[in-house]
């Protein structure tokens, strides 16, 4: 297939969005995996148990938006620094690197899973921590990788043209390498390990990877409807005032119940409660740009919309990031109603419609900007694949996210409110009707996704054949 | 570009400037108030348990006493408390280091066997089995006791965590990890002491309601 992109840099970004493409479509495997076992537990009891299937489901997931990160920024790069990115060989080779250890340790969960309470456990098979359970060794190679890219992002910017959208990726990834860090130790106290823990989960989640959305949004809307730069990075700096001043100590909604002291409710409430805020904004920036900028010229036919199912998937994410992160994570954020519904079918729900509404959009729209460069396609339009991947991926997840909502309901009625948690008070409400039921709509939807996600492989292996799209 | 700015809020310098403020801000408060929580939260000593301190997260000899999780008025919500001596596996002077290592054992174990990604501790983790937070005062240990045929709780937990698949209780079972005697001992240790961390009242109400009407924590203590 001929490659019309120009820059190293942008071949090596649909390398990584590659990966990620595959990776995706192993964590939504392993998350179909997990949910039959939920209404089946006997399905590969004790071959393949639920805590490897859900392992590799959220591993997965963290991995392919880290893969489709980093390909994001090689992408954009050339254009926005106008050169090609410094050290391009050095990051081909940590691509290559960073591949060949994701492989080993994806094996070694599935071939090993659990090992004996050594601290080589630890190192070479799994750490146990939820979302970082990567073994040692490989979260050092995953830092060095990390600052391979940080270096060739920072020196790319030294050199050449250095724009707002440049200026904020460069602190949000320096921020994101170091707080890997706060995860790497070893404590036998678990209300000090949960606390630095929370700093690598929810200061990524939460904070640098909503910045990093922010800057893929700037970038896309300048792309694909020509919009002006100047509002565009006005509104940028505005979200990351919003983002950072609110997700920072936002940090507190997870301190409510781990030991730490209780001045964490009011801090936690009151800036988590703040969060949905920039995501407002985030949402009202697209759609006034989208009626500011596009649509046709004034006075002439020509479009200005290059690249529609890019775009769909961009609008996908302010829609999806306000009602994943924003709604449904704030309807359990405040302490007298998270104290019920914590660790329960709630966080799931909230968990599925945010890492999807908020991350997954957007970074499947930045794959059809791959696609598009990769192919030298002026206008790249909507294909019936194209439709079919966004309206199946969406209805799913959402669906997924209604019924786990349900099932957390009845949930939290039964097993937190009325029998206070116990072994019997859980297996209570698991077996309400209320609960299979929400559970079992789960499954389906978890399918519809999956069948959205193969129109979408398909879409993007099959684009550039479309007669519609050679010129 | 020499744009004339109209008005502060559409100047790029000013939303830059406060970008900059406000994100130093938020990170300066949130270092401050982590060298006060990590105070609190840091491991008690054993003379503060012998001495009646009360720690946010109390010794690894914890493990030598009985715990159980009271309705404290003040506070408005249950808190563990650390009633007297009480033996835990036959013992009731585990020192200082033993009771460390044994712990340590315990949290390793925990992070080898993967427990995470099924139960929740704390209320973090999966949702597929039940949070561990309480789990050492949960009273369907006592059923347990019968079933694995054992004179104590830890006993009959230990015995559970090496053979889970041998008692189950609801059609959705705990596999067997490979557990060693020693291990499950370090679990139920690590279990116990997690029990004795003042978690502000969560889970609340734990053991309420039970189907008998007498076995619930609170009630049934």
């Amino acid at each position: 297939m001929a490659n019309n992109l120009q820059f190293e840099s942008k071949k090596l970004a649909i390398k990584y969005f590659t990966v990620a493409a595959i990776l995706f479509g192993a964590q939504l495997l392993m998350g179909l995996i997990a949910a039959t076992q939920f209404l089946f537990p006997s399905f590969l009891f004790e071959v393949f148990d639920f805590n490897v299937a859900r392992m590799v489901h959220i591993n997965a997931l963290v991995v392919w938006m880290l893969y489709a990160m980093i390909g994001s920024v090689y992408y954009l790069l050339p254009d926005e620094t106008e050169i090609e990115t410094v050290g391009i060989k050095l990051g081909n080779i940590a691509f290559y690197i960073l591949t060949a250890a994701v492989t080993v340790v994806v094996l070694v969960y599935i071939l090993v899973q659990v090992g004996p309470a050594t601290e080589s456990t630890i190192w070479f098979i799994n750490e146990g921590r939820e979302y970082i359970e990567a073994p040692r060794w490989a979260d050092i190679g995953i830092v060095v990788v990390v600052l391979v890219f940080v270096f060739n992002l920072f020196a790319t910017a030294a050199k050449g043209k250095q724009t707002g959208i440049v200026t904020v990726l460069m602190a949000d990834v320096l921020a994101l390498a170091g707080l890997y860090l706060a995860g790497m130790f070893f404590t036998e106290n678990i209300s000090v390990d949960q606390y630095w823990w929370w700093w690598v989960i929810h200061l990524w989640v939460e904070a640098t990877w909503e910045v990093f959305v922010g800057c893929l949004a700037a970038y896309g809307l300048i792309k694909i409807i020509g919009a002006r730069r100047e509002i565009v990075e006005m509104w940028l700096w505005i979200e990351v005032t919003m983002l950072f001043g609110s997700g920072i100590l936002g940090l507190g909604h997870h301190y409510f119940w781990i030991g730490t002291p209780e001045y964490w409710w009011e801090i936690g409430a009151l800036f988590s409660a703040l969060e949905p805020v920039p995501l407002v904004a985030m949402f009202v920036h697209v759609i006034y740009d989208w009626g500011k900028e596009t649509g046709l010229k004034e006075g002439t036919e020509e479009k200005t919309m290059n690249n529609t199912p890019a775009f769909a998937w961009f609008v996908t994410n302010a829609f999806g990031n306000f009602l994943g992160a924003g709604v449904w994570g704030f309807f359990h954020t405040l302490p007298q109603i998270n104290i019920y519904t914590h660790g329960t079918q709630f966080t799931s729900a909230h968990g599925h419609l945010a890492f999807f509404g908020a991350y997954a959009t957007i970074l499947i729209g930045m794959f059809y900007l791959g696609l598009q460069g990769k192919n030298g396609i002026k206008v790249l339009k909507a294909t019936f694949a194209s439709k079919m991947a966004i309206s199946l991926i969406t209805i799913g997840v959402l669906g997924m996210t209604v019924s786990l909502t349900i099932a957390g309901y009845g949930q939290v009625l039964v097993e937190r409110a009325q029998m206070g948690a116990t072994w019997q008070a859980y297996f209570i409400s698991q077996s309400l009707p209320w609960f299979v039921q929400g559970i079992g709509w789960r499954l389906v939807m978890g399918v519809v996704t999956f069948i959205g996600f193969i129109f979408l492989i398909k879409d993007l292996l099959t684009t550039s054949k479309s007669p519609r799209h050679i010129y | 570009m020499s744009r004339k700015v109209v008005s502060v809020w559409t100047s790029i310098p000013f939303w830059r400037k406060s970008a900059a403020w406000v994100t130093g801000f938020a990170a300066i408060l949130l270092i401050w108030l982590t060298f006060d929580s990590m105070s609190q939260i840091s491991m008690g000593t054993d003379t503060d348990l012998r001495n009646g301190i009360t720690k946010r997260v109390p010794a690894p000899t914890v493990i030598n006493y009985k715990i159980t999780y009271e309705m404290d008025i003040k506070r408005g919500h249950e808190v563990p408390k650390i009633g007297e001596k009480e033996k835990f596996f036959g013992r009731d002077d585990w020192s200082e280091e033993e009771a460390s290592s044994l712990l340590r054992l315990g949290k390793l174990a925990s992070q080898a066997k993967n427990c995470m990604n099924c139960h929740t501790l704390l209320g973090n983790g999966a949702y597929y089995a039940p949070d561990l937070t309480k789990a050492w005062l949960d009273p369907a240990w006592e059923n347990y006791i019968l079933m694995t045929d054992s004179k104590t709780k830890e006993e009959a937990m230990s015995k559970f965590l090496q053979n889970p698949s041998m008692y189950p209780s609801h059609e959705r079972m705990m596999p067997n990890l490979g557990i060693t005697q020693k291990e499950a001992m370090g679990l139920v240790a690590f279990l116990k002491h997690m029990s004795s961390i003042d978690t502000n009242g969560f889970p609340r109400n734990f053991g309420r309601m039970s189907l008998d009407g007498k076995t619930g924590a609170i009630h049934g203590k």
